[in-house]
């Protein structure tokens, strides 16, 4: 019932975002010829036909972990166009609300307003019902609003944080939605992901935590192209999410981090 | 208007070379170039354009600023396609009516900028192909610069550059006015005298490497007591 309310939602708001052959004035595929290079796309959607002149914002390194003292949500800032950056202090960590915090992973806008869209539905759900929708909950209606845009364009990869007893939620625009204890998203995660399989553990110390998210993040922005400039880095506990100042990470590039023990602020 | 002959998609030249069979696609869009520039101050805020209007090897014409006046305190700069920004700012103007008639105030450059965020993203799966910069003065009366991508991911900055010279231009700026990878420099604040002076430099370069963008520079500086504008000459060819 949700779900079905929400997209209507989505209609009358977004005017033109729809499943259905849009009323754009796009001539649907069985008037042109399609070359046969272009992938066979779904009857329903009409939007490949048009191709984009510009590129979208893609390409980060996001990771986020569970440990004793709560969980740990890190990201890069660097938002790239195909080889420009477009800006280089982006957030791709968005609070949703007090206790949750969300990664973004895919195109800029679509992360920025989809998860606009998650914090409204979520605060809807609260007025309605007078309590506040457990992370699981929040990843379920997250995939659920992003499954009538498979097979469009739609690119979101985003991890949900949040405690209500510590949970880490990843949701993709393609479908997914798993539950675990540590995920890295984007261009730069194989580069995270080594050094996160490494030297996370249950029994970190929230600076120990810190410190190895930062050297993850700051190892794929070393390798990835796509991932740079600084790194945000939050914790999400009982209390609510704390955001550490952002640090910038050409200073780690001279002095060598993995070898000396640095005053986190 | 799209011609199709020697013009092989927006922005991009016909190649000549033996390519077999090549089918011709009708594209809703075009490339009309430009450069539009915003840097927010203390107390103002100026938003810059060239005036040129090209498609593919065609000036269409040398008098058609991409600023936008939308209230007292906000200016917005669209390049990309013209006919896109044409529409995007008519829709702009009607959603800010409706919006005084319905609340009894003016919009703030922030609301105006969240607005468009939406506006653009409606058109999700068909954009606007227009590159906005808005620049205005901020409820408590500081410069607020807002930069988006043709689909309304946006942001709050200091200073941006967008259009066809973005990319000569916005390192310029990280250097001039971010004071970017200069060792040793002391941050002065910036002036309002030697950010349009800045701009007018920055401009004059463009006009002299990128062909999309020159013959005039219009300025609107904004501050508290209005929007002042001044249209300066570049390089005509």
């Amino acid at each position: 019932m949700l779900c079905r309310s929400s997209r209507l939602k989505l209609v009358c708001l977004f005017g033109q975002i729809s499943t259905m052959q849009s009323s754009s004035g796009i001539p649907s595929q069985e008037t042109l010829p399609i070359p046969s290079s272009l992938p066979e796309s779904l009857p329903f959607t009409s939007s490949q036909v048009v191709p984009l002149p510009f590129p979208m914002a893609h390409g980060t390194t996001t990771l986020a972990f569970m440990f004793q003292g709560g969980v740990l949500a890190a990201a890069d800032t660097r938002s790239s166009c195909s080889g420009l950056v477009a800006c280089p202090a982006s957030q791709k960590i968005l609070p949703i609300h007090s206790h949750l915090v969300g990664t973004t992973s895919g195109t800029s806008a679509d992360c920025a307003l989809w998860k606009r869209i998650l914090s409204r539905e979520l605060r809807l759900y609260q007025l309605r019902y007078g309590r506040r929708l457990s992370t699981r909950g929040a990843a379920k209606l997250l995939s659920h609003m992003l499954h009538p845009f498979k097979g469009t364009e739609l690119c979101v990869a985003a991890t949900l944080c949040g405690w209500d007893g510590g949970d880490l939620f990843y949701v993709c625009s393609d479908g997914t939605r798993l539950e675990g204890s540590l995920f890295s998203v984007g261009s730069g995660s194989p580069y995270a992901y080594s050094i996160l399989d490494q030297g996370v553990r249950w029994g970190l110390t929230v600076e120990e935590a810190t410190s190895i998210a930062r050297e993850a993040v700051y190892r794929a922005t070393h390798r990835d192209a796509y991932s740079g400039n600084f790194v945000d880095v939050y914790h999400v506990t009982s209390k609510g999410w704390t955001r550490r100042t952002r640090e910038d990470l050409k200073e780690d590039s001279h002095s060598h981090i993995c070898c000396q023990k640095k005053r986190v602020p | 208007m799209l011609s199709a002959q020697g013009f092989g998609g927006p922005g991009k030249m016909k190649e000549y070379h033996y390519a077999g069979a090549v089918e011709n696609r009708f594209s809703p869009y075009a490339f009309n170039g430009g450069t539009v520039l915003a840097v927010a101050g203390e107390d103002f805020a100026i938003v810059a354009s060239d005036t040129r209007l090209s498609e593919g090897y065609s000036i269409h014409s040398r008098d058609s600023p991409k600023c936008y006046k939308l209230t007292d305190t906000t200016v917005i700069g669209c390049s990309g396609f013209h006919g896109d920004c044409l529409t995007l700012t008519k829709i702009i103007d009607a959603r800010l009516k409706m919006y005084k008639h319905s609340n009894n105030k003016t919009m703030t450059s922030g609301a105006i900028a969240a607005m468009l965020s939406t506006i653009l993203y409606s058109r999700r799966f068909f954009p606007y192909y227009v590159y906005n910069i808005i620049g205005g003065l901020d409820e408590e009366g500081k410069g607020a610069v807002y930069s988006f991508d043709p689909v309304g991911s946006y942001q709050r900055d200091t200073y941006k550059a967008g259009g066809s010279a973005s990319a000569m231009l916005q390192p310029l700026l990280d250097n001039q006015i971010g004071f970017k990878n200069m060792e040793g420099v002391q941050h002065l604040p910036l002036t309002q005298e030697k950010a349009v002076q800045l701009v007018k430099d920055v401009f004059i370069s463009a006009a002299e490497r990128d062909v999309y963008t020159g013959d005039a520079l219009r300025v609107c500086v904004i501050t508290k007591d209005g929007i002042n504008e001044q249209t300066i000459p570049l390089r005509k060819d």
